[in-house]
């Protein structure tokens, strides 16, 4: 088998000024609805009608284009995106950067004239719609019982978790005793993070060198009369499955822990292996990831969230709930842990997730599971080709593996970074490394989910190929880059010196003067 | 490909990294797949056909999420396949990206006279969980003040970001009443309630209830007086027309960003921003991904990146800044087409349009037999007060959905002491003739 041949490539370059330096005085790019001379005559000026004090003296600093303007500048800004459709995107792992069909994007767009508090009645079908998503596909899918869609995001749906946990032991009277969560280092920070704002202490476990993953005797030596709970993603960050995910499940239960799973990336698992069965009280699912709504440049998104039965009465208000053949929304839920948004959540997200999930079916979900955990078995043996890099612990991996980069770093000097800024010279988007810290040397995480065909597998590999062998012929190459891009090496003292960094147009206009 | 890996099935795979008893056997009971774009596009639009819009029903709900106009160019860029499907792509390969996420902070900052922002957060009640938060984390204290006022949706997000008092990190919530006549905050109470243990008092321009505060300096002051800092949430479309928050002492400013080119989405458009001055002990305590500008070894070419990215979960996990994910970045991006798209006069004139509408609508619904407002400054929705028709405001809003009308919120609920009353919210959307009939047909109900 050849390798497919690298194509040259170079992003737009459109050398595009600050807003702020566009246009002129006069200039507008919309016109406001018009207010009728009876309504003027009636009300007076409108500074009447702001008590003085609060009324705005100096207009605000806001640029000033016609219409075209606006509209070029935007669309240059879009062009110098590389994004996710455009190329393939395979390197950002535990993001599961998958295709979300066009048509759902028109679904989406029949409730954008919905308004959250209108009457029940007026809004039967999107409740419908959501009702089965979660009652319907979800449950099947994870085997909770009841679901909520308010948790914006994926991080907003482990928060939601913890707030669960949190009343849990409230109600039985023992929150002040348990105080502690306990995750491992290879689940998202969220796991770690939600908690701690949501007011528990953090243990952090970490893996065996040789499995990968945290042994049930280190998880049994945290485990205590304090513990709230456990945060954990499965397969973690790594790819790898934890085989004793139903024991460790089974010791914070004994010890009066629920068990909350993050599944922000369940793809390889659908129709495969269940949240119930592995013993779990909720979890959560990003449907920005495997349920295919776009990642919108980092949100909107969702983290829809599943829970068992006894704990259906903590889930967020509202819930939607359905009697006979009508939707309800249900408020009176007195030991519900309140709201972690306001109002339904994005229910865009979930139209367009449903959508995805109907045109699958159950033998569709459970292929995209399959394919994506074949390419991901495919990848890994043609990562093989790739001088200088390594794969850290034994073993198969489901969706994804972080690899290393520490082979090619220390023969080369050229590391994770210096890859991730040569590979945009042939326009592959850089790569997701990891989260903090660096327990992989140098990492990477590539995830190749069902979207990606053989031949982009091949390609993508090609490229990190070409990326890695000029490392070790010219790693000045890589040192230099990027050399394709919209931009040259970036300077980033600014980001970290307060004198410097500048995040608006004033800031950046004062500290420049 | 399963001959390159040496495997004849998926199975066979999956048997080797999962335990047997934790297999899924058999196949999930699911509707039948309708992959044929047709068919599914039909399946979708059936279900959602039967929902009613604000497009359809002339609509007068608001209380935090609003029906303002959109610009087609706001649609036209956030339908663009670059900002839809990127996400964490580095600061050369979307740079476009970076830069449409600065100058979102650019543009909001210019709203509300501060200098900095971030990329925004999930909602209004977010951001100002998250605000509440950094003051506390400034001050070491931990007892929030809010406005009795407010929408209480709104606090319930607060509070599960303030944790259950028997938590030792906990924030105790304290409201502050507010005036009955005017519906702005009672400084009495508000004096009697600070202390040294407030970290912030919080407050809203305008309030849930359509209330224009302002008391903006005293309530600084005696914040401030009392070493506290000031958190001020405000809806952006007003800030044309009012006061930015900087002007009267806020000190954090955070908000909702969907009046500004989002659509509603059924409370999908939602997005939460925050912004301060440019100190550093402010700018170490934002969780939020906060977009830099920089510039590159080529002269003239400007760059962005993270600042002080350290603070933020993805770096410091539990011992971050409380967290930070996937929020709503698009939000952002769109509200920076509609900030540009309208400039300072677009913003001006928006405010005013919206000022003059509400009003309008007031008045001629006072018109009505023993219906009244409560308050009497207020921007884009007051509460209106049917209790002395001895009706109720369900019953009425169900005969107003038969005539094609969506009435106010009930807020007879959340605030019992405004009797039967229904938060009216009107926009620049609204006609004079949308009104007029909305008064009709409400005084043909009530008679």
């Amino acid at each position: 088998m050849t390798d497919p041949k690298v194509r040259p490539y170079h992003a737009t370059v459109w050398s595009e000024l600050l807003i702020h330096e566009l246009g002129r005085e006069g200039e507008r790019g919309v016109i406001i609805p018009a207010v009728e001379d009876e309504i003027r005559k009636s009300v007076g000026k409108p500074e009447s009608l702001v008590p003085k004090k609060m009324r705005r003296k100096i207009k605000p600093g806001l640029p000033e284009l016609s219409q075209p303007q606006v509209l070029r500048h935007w669309l240059h800004l879009s062009q110098m995106t590389l994004g996710m459709e455009g190329d393939i995107d395979l390197g950002v792992g535990t993001c599961t950067m998958k295709y979300s069909p066009k048509v759902n994007e028109e679904l989406a767009a029949m409730i954008n004239g919905v308004h959250p508090d209108q009457p029940e009645e007026s809004m039967q079908g999107l409740l419908e719609l959501v009702w089965r998503f979660g009652n319907v596909y979800l449950k099947e899918i994870s085997g909770m019982d009841a679901f909520t869609f308010q948790p914006p995001g994926g991080s907003a749906g482990a928060f939601n978790n913890a707030a669960i946990m949190r009343k849990y032991h409230e109600l039985n009277g023992e929150l002040k005793q348990r105080d502690e969560i306990i995750t491992t280092i290879f689940s998202h920070p969220c796991d770690a993070a939600c908690p701690a704002t949501a007011g528990f202490k953090v243990i952090t476990l970490y893996p065996d060198e040789e499995t990968g993953h945290p042994s049930v005797d280190a998880l049994k030596a945290a485990v205590s009369e304090r513990t709230a709970g456990i945060f954990v993603t499965n397969p973690e960050d790594t790819g790898i499955f934890n085989e004793h995910i139903d024991e460790w499940t089974g010791i914070v239960h004994e010890a009066g822990g629920l068990c909350a799973y993050d599944q922000a990336n369940l793809n390889s698992l659908m129709g495969v292996t269940r949240a119930r069965e592995a013993g779990f009280d909720m979890s959560f699912f990003n449907l920005h990831k495997t349920f295919s709504s776009p990642h919108g440049s980092s949100g909107p998104g969702s983290g829809a969230v599943g829970v068992i039965k006894e704990l259906e009465e903590l889930l967020p208000i509202p819930i939607i709930v359905k009697r006979g053949e009508k939707y309800h929304l249900d408020y009176d839920r007195p030991k519900s842990i309140g709201r972690v948004r306001d109002f339904l959540g994005n229910l865009q997200v979930v139209v367009r997730s449903y959508a995805w999930a109907v045109a699958m079916g159950a033998d569709g979900l459970r292929e995209a599971a399959e394919v994506s955990m074949i390419n991901n078995q495919y990848l890994s043996e043609k990562m093989k080709e790739v001088p200088g890099v390594t794969k850290p612990y034994g073993g198969k991996r489901l969706d994804q593996v972080r690899w290393s980069l520490e082979k090619l770093k220390k023969d080369t000097g050229c590391g994770i970074n210096d890859v991730n800024r040569r590979v945009i010279d042939y326009g592959v988007q850089s790569f997701f490394t990891s989260h903090h810290p660096w327990i992989v040397v140098e990492p990477f995480t590539p995830e190749p989910c069902e979207t990606y065909s053989k031949a982009d597998i091949d390609y993508w590999v090609a490229v990190l190929k070409r990326v890695c062998e000029e490392a070790y012929e010219n790693p000045k190459t890589l040192k230099e880059a990027p050399h394709n891009s919209s931009i040259h090496m970036v300077n980033a003292a600014p980001f970290d010196d307060p004198k410097k960094w500048a995040m608006s147009w004033r800031a950046y206009r004062r500290k420049m003067k | 490909m399963l001959r390159v890996v040496g495997a004849t099935s998926a199975e066979e795979l999956y048997a080797q990294m999962i335990p047997d008893h934790l297999l899924f056997k058999g196949q999930m009971d699911l509707p039948e797949a309708l992959p044929a774009e047709h068919d599914l596009k039909k399946h979708v639009a059936e279900i959602l056909s039967k929902n009613r819009t604000c497009s359809d029903t002339l609509s007068f709900l608001g209380g935090g999420c609003w029906n303002h106009f959109v610009p087609q160019v706001c649609d036209e860029i956030a339908h663009r396949s670059e900002f839809l499907t990127a996400y964490t792509g580095g600061y050369y390969s979307d740079l476009g990206r970076f830069q449409a996420n600065w100058e979102f902070q650019s543009l909001i900052c210019e709203l509300v006279g501060m200098e900095v922002s971030g990329i925004p957060t999930y909602d209004w009640g977010s951001a100002a969980g998250n605000a509440v938060r950094m003051a506390s984390r400034l001050t070491g204290r931990r007892e929030v003040l809010v406005p009795a006022g407010m929408s209480p949706a709104r606090l319930s997000v607060i509070a599960n970001f303030c944790n259950p008092t028997e938590m030792p990190g906990a924030i105790k919530i304290k409201k502050i009443a507010y005036d009955k006549e005017m519906g702005t905050l009672d400084l009495t109470d508000l004096r009697k309630k600070i202390n040294s243990k407030s970290a912030c008092v919080y407050f809203e321009n305008p309030g849930y209830l359509g209330v224009i505060e302002d008391q903006g300096e005293e309530i600084a002051e005696i914040a401030h007086n009392a070493g506290a800092e000031v958190v001020v949430g405000v809806d952006p479309i007003s800030l044309g027309v009012l006061s930015p928050p900087s002007e009267y002492g806020a000190d954090i400013v955070c908000g909702e960003v969907q009046p500004l080119g989002v659509h509603m989405t059924a409370g999908g458009g939602l997005a939460g921003f925050i912004s301060s001055r440019d100190e550093e002990r402010y700018v170490a305590e934002y969780p939020l991904r906060l977009v830099s500008v920089t510039n590159t070894v080529k002269e003239g070419e400007y760059a962005f990146g993270q600042a002080k990215y350290e603070r933020t979960s993805y770096m410091a996990r539990e011992k971050a800044k409380d967290w930070v994910g996937t929020t709503t970045a698009l939000h952002g991006i769109i509200a920076a087409v509609y900030m540009s798209l309208l400039g300072p006069e677009g913003m001006r004139e928006v405010g005013e349009a919206i000022l003059q509408k509400s009003h309008y609508a007031a008045g001629k619904l006072e018109e009505i037999k023993r219906v009244e407002t409560d308050f009497p400054s207020f921007f884009k929705e007051f509460p209106l007060n049917i209790a002395a028709t001895g009706k109720k405001v369900a019953q009425v809003n169900r005969t107003l959905l038969k005539r094609g009308i969506f009435g106010g919120k009930d807020i007879s609920r959340e605030f019992p002491e405004l009797g039967q009353s229904a938060l009216t919210c009107v926009t620049e959307v609204h006609s004079k003739a949308d009104i007029d009939r909305f008064a009709e047909e409400l005084e043909a109900i009530l008679k």
